[in-house]
């Protein structure tokens, strides 16, 4: 019984990490149609900026906060001037735009700090919490913490605050909020910003255990879809639950199915994604659409 | 009294095609004009020229003040509420938060509160239904929302593309009572595009008529109501 | 008028391809047989992403199957090559169109994320079943030698038949997208509900889609392990088909020609850009990418077809007299 619950609370720390890189895809999807396949790399890019910071001297927490600030800022920047430019275009036209972003980050992470593999420091003590007979890494509740923080922010900026009813009115129907005098095109922006935050958020956490190298975010983007999918596209709070969901199973399968080494863990993964979209396509939470011919 | 909204030589394209030929109108400050012709006419593509929703050459004048190479949602925070063919709700916010996505580009934040209070004095149903979301409201509820969000921007000019579309007549006949009211204790000037000509005209000071793209005949509401050969050859009854 | 002079473009340039071995040889040569098999296999992939609207990011797979397929074939039962091609194209239509068949319930994103998923897992399964397919080693082939005693490198001649392969699919390709099912196939992705009401059974159509991008893509892996020589699990992975997603998307979707002219582009640019920069050669890949999306984002082949077309436009209305109206989108609300 403690083996299931240490399992299922590390599960909720690595499904934190998922939870915000999906939630990150799913944001930018629901105001655009577009799946950002650069995602991860942003996030993989912030992680490293944060680690020259750290590396410079600076707190952690510090460089944490200025890490965020700095991905907001480059998502924001990213929209404006990479995505802008094909807007309008064709859906795969979009696409391979993020798909060369992918793979100018990746490279361009690689020049810059090699790719060796480097040690990024945990904030959280190593001393692991004890209750009663369950043993739980202070790391792992430190993730959890941080990753319910972000999100509990996130869910009263868009509840309450006019921006954040701008820019969910603008992802829902550009149009009418054109004509309410919302600056659409901004608030895609600002969507891409909010996205690059959580998906620094996502490489700060996972770094400590990964290790910091070009290619950290590959595996985790492939969980991410998978609980977006899970949780459904068009959903945030889905794609939150997914990522939590994901990456609780994960961790039960790998530790109470015998034969499913770190290898096949991955192909759990795409399995989970496959189930979903022959039984459910639109995910736990999303909604069949109805179209108009 | 002067003009709200000065219209010259007005032509507005869809990519290549055009479809409005020069359209000269004038509203006057607090009046009620509406827009009548066939579908295809360019009645709506008139209110989305005035919006800068299409690509427009010619002269638009708002309280004086040229708009016509302005963006839209520029033209929104000087004072035009746009309720766009459809209705346009935010089906997936509350009746509440829609009301409140139109008073974000509102110049006087100071008397929202106020207002809110108004336009739920107008559509007492909107108050019953606040905290619902939006897309489970009737059609008829959906068009007092779309009116109310647009009075939520505190405009001095509304613009209405087709209100009675799919509403039952009495449904519409209290739509259009309501925005007499509004015309009347808020002084906002309707710009009223509308298919059902009977119920426009009861409502209107003034028409005018759209064919192919071309105003073909304007004048005050009464005189064409008046007069049996335009009724029946331009409107049909 | 255009189509007499596409036909006379196309033979043209099909009579220089053929006598390219004339004067180039070894290495060079046998990258324009890769361009030509990658050719074959982005034609397969618009078929059914241009042409017919589903989106596929696991074509990779269907690449494996036929290579794989061929590679058994001469490994274990020592058949010639050369059945193993047609024989590579029926298997892969039958399990594209088998594929198809659960595929129609899934829609643009979801017949991605489907498909990329299957894409990730081909390595994995491919060592899996090691007694077949050699595991990771994978398989070592031989290279076939000209038949009938010509007097031609393996090279020349592996160049020589998979561009006789090329031109044979193109031309049935080409032949297929103007006919009736062609306009069905299109019809279907742009509205599948009102073609569907104007008879077309848009699910068989899919899958039969499916089928046959199958085949195409699983000729173009049977040739691949024929003129490589080498069958290899890792060489399959997911890279590949999102290449060959960027192939069809550079060289211009629903397009016969854009298909070459993306080939061409995923075998030369990353050399390209290794020559440009050695230190961070996919970065100026990724810039390359970004770059033709921004100069022709309905790719080579469209961006032609649009400058044909408003060249061709502006000139009729010159003709009529009235005034030329800039060209501009179909009008579409800004953000």
């Amino acid at each position: 019984m403690d083996t299931f619950i240490q399992q299922v609370l590390s599960g909720l720390a690595t499904g934190g990490i998922y939870a915000s890189l999906a939630l990150a895809l799913v944001m930018i999807y629901q105001a655009t149609d577009v799946v950002n396949f650069a995602q991860g790399e942003m996030a993989m890019f912030a992680t490293y900026l944060a680690w020259t910071f750290m590396n410079a001297g600076m707190s952690y927490w510090t460089a944490f906060l200025l890490t965020l600030t700095i991905a907001f800022v480059g998502g924001v920047v990213i929209q404006r001037v990479v995505i802008r430019p094909v807007e309008n275009k064709p859906i795969l036209t979009i696409v391979i735009v993020t798909l060369g972003l992918l793979v100018i980050l990746n490279s361009m992470a690689g020049w810059i700090w090699t790719y060796l593999q480097k040690p990024f420091p945990s904030p959280f003590p190593r001393e692991p919490i004890r209750m009663g007979t369950v043993v739980l890494g202070t790391h792992d509740m430190g993730e959890i913490a941080v990753t319910l923080v972000m999100l509990a922010l996130l869910f009263l900026f868009f509840r309450f605050t006019p921006l954040g009813l701008a820019m969910r009115a603008a992802a829902q129907n550009p149009l009418s909020s054109r004509l309410a005098g919302i600056r659409v095109s901004w608030m895609l922006a600002l969507g891409w910003g909010l996205a690059a935050t959580f998906g620094a958020v996502a490489g700060i956490m996972v770094a400590p255990i990964l290790t910091l190298d070009p290619n950290m975010m590959g595996g985790i983007q492939i969980y991410a879809f998978a609980a977006a999918t899970l949780g459904g596209f068009g959903s945030p709070v889905g794609a939150v639950v997914g990522g939590f969901l994901v990456g609780v199973v994960e961790n039960l399968v790998g530790t109470y199915v015998s034969f499913i080494g770190t290898e096949l863990k991955l192909t759990v993964a795409l399995a989970m994604i496959i189930v979903v979209l022959l039984v459910k396509p639109s995910g736990l939470f999303g909604r069949t659409h109805v179209r108009r011919v | 009294m002067s003009a709200i909204l000065e219209v010259e030589k007005l032509e507005a394209f869809y990519g290549r095609t055009q479809a409005l030929h020069g359209v000269s109108f004038a509203m006057e400050e607090g009046g009620i004009t509406t827009v009548l012709g066939a579908n295809g006419a360019g009645k709506t593509t008139t209110l989305r020229a005035i919006s800068a929703m299409v690509r427009t050459r010619g002269a638009v004048r708002f309280g004086g003040a040229p708009i016509e190479s302005k963006a839209t949602e520029q033209i929104v925070a000087m004072g035009i509420a746009h309720v766009p063919e459809g209705r346009g709700t935010f089906v997936d916010l509350t009746v509440e938060e829609n009301l409140r996505v139109g008073m974000y580009a509102r110049r006087n934040k100071r008397n929202a509160a106020r207002d809110m209070e108004r336009v739920f004095e107008f559509f007492p149903i909107l108050r019953q239904r606040r905290k619902q979301h939006a897309g489970t409201l009737s059609g008829g509820e959906q068009q007092m929302l779309a009116v109310a969000r647009a009075l939520m921007l505190g405009p001095r000019l509304l613009l209405l593309d087709e209100p009675s579309l799919g509403l039952a007549p009495l449904v519409v006949r209290e739509i259009f009572r309501i925005l007499r009211l509004i015309n009347q204790e808020s002084r906002v000037s309707i710009l009223l595009v509308e298919q059902n000509a009977s119920l426009a005209l009861d409502l209107a000071d003034h028409v005018f008529l759209l064919e192919t793209g071309r105003v073909v005949l304007s004048g005050t509401s009464d005189v064409l109501k008046k007069d049996d050969a335009i009724r029946r050859s331009y409107l049909g009854y | 008028m255009a189509r007499r002079a596409g036909v006379i473009l196309a033979v043209v340039v099909i009579a220089f391809a053929y006598s390219l071995p004339l004067y180039m040889s070894g290495f060079r040569l046998f990258q324009f047989t890769q361009v030509c098999i990658y050719a074959i296999a982005l034609m397969g992939l618009n078929l059914l992403t241009g042409y017919n609207g589903q989106f596929s990011l696991g074509h990779g797979a269907f690449y494996a199957i036929g290579a794989y397929i061929s590679a058994i074939m001469m490994d274990q039962w020592n058949i010639p090559y050369g059945w193993t091609i047609p024989t590579a194209g029926v298997l892969c239509l039958i399990v594209g169109f088998l594929f198809g068949r659960p595929a129609l319930r899934l829609e643009g994103l979801y017949l991605a994320l489907a498909t990329f998923s299957l894409a990730l897992s081909v390595p994995q399964i491919l060592k899996y079943f090691e007694h077949w397919t050699g595991g990771s080693q994978g398989l070592v082939l031989s290279k076939p030698k000209a038949p009938w005693g010509l007097k031609m490198t393996e090279d020349q001649w592996l160049y020589l038949l998979t561009l006789t392969v090329t031109v044979l699919m193109f031309v049935f390709a080409a032949n297929l997208v103007r006919s009736r099912v062609g306009r069905a196939m299109v019809a279907i992705r742009d509205n599948h509900i009102a073609a569907e009401t104007m008879g077309v059974d848009s699910a068989l159509y899919k899958s039969l889609t499916f089928g046959v991008s199958a085949a195409y893509t699983g000729v173009a892996g049977a040739l691949s392990a024929i003129a490589i020589a080498y069958v290899a699990p890792d060489s399959f992975n997911v890279f590949l088909s999102v290449t060959f997603l960027i192939g069809i998307v550079i060289g211009g979707l629903a397009s016969v020609w854009g298909n070459v002219l993306g080939a061409m582009f995923i075998q030369f640019v990353p050399n390209f850009a290794q020559d440009i920069s050695k230190a961070a050669p996919w970065a100026i890949f990724g810039i390359f990418l970004i770059g033709f999306m921004y100069a022709m984002p309905y790719g080579i082949a469209g961006g032609i077809k649009r400058i044909w077309i408003s060249h061709v436009l502006s000139r009729v209305s010159q003709k009529q007299g009235g005034e030329a109206v800039s060209t501009t989108q179909a009008q579409s609300p800004s953000r």
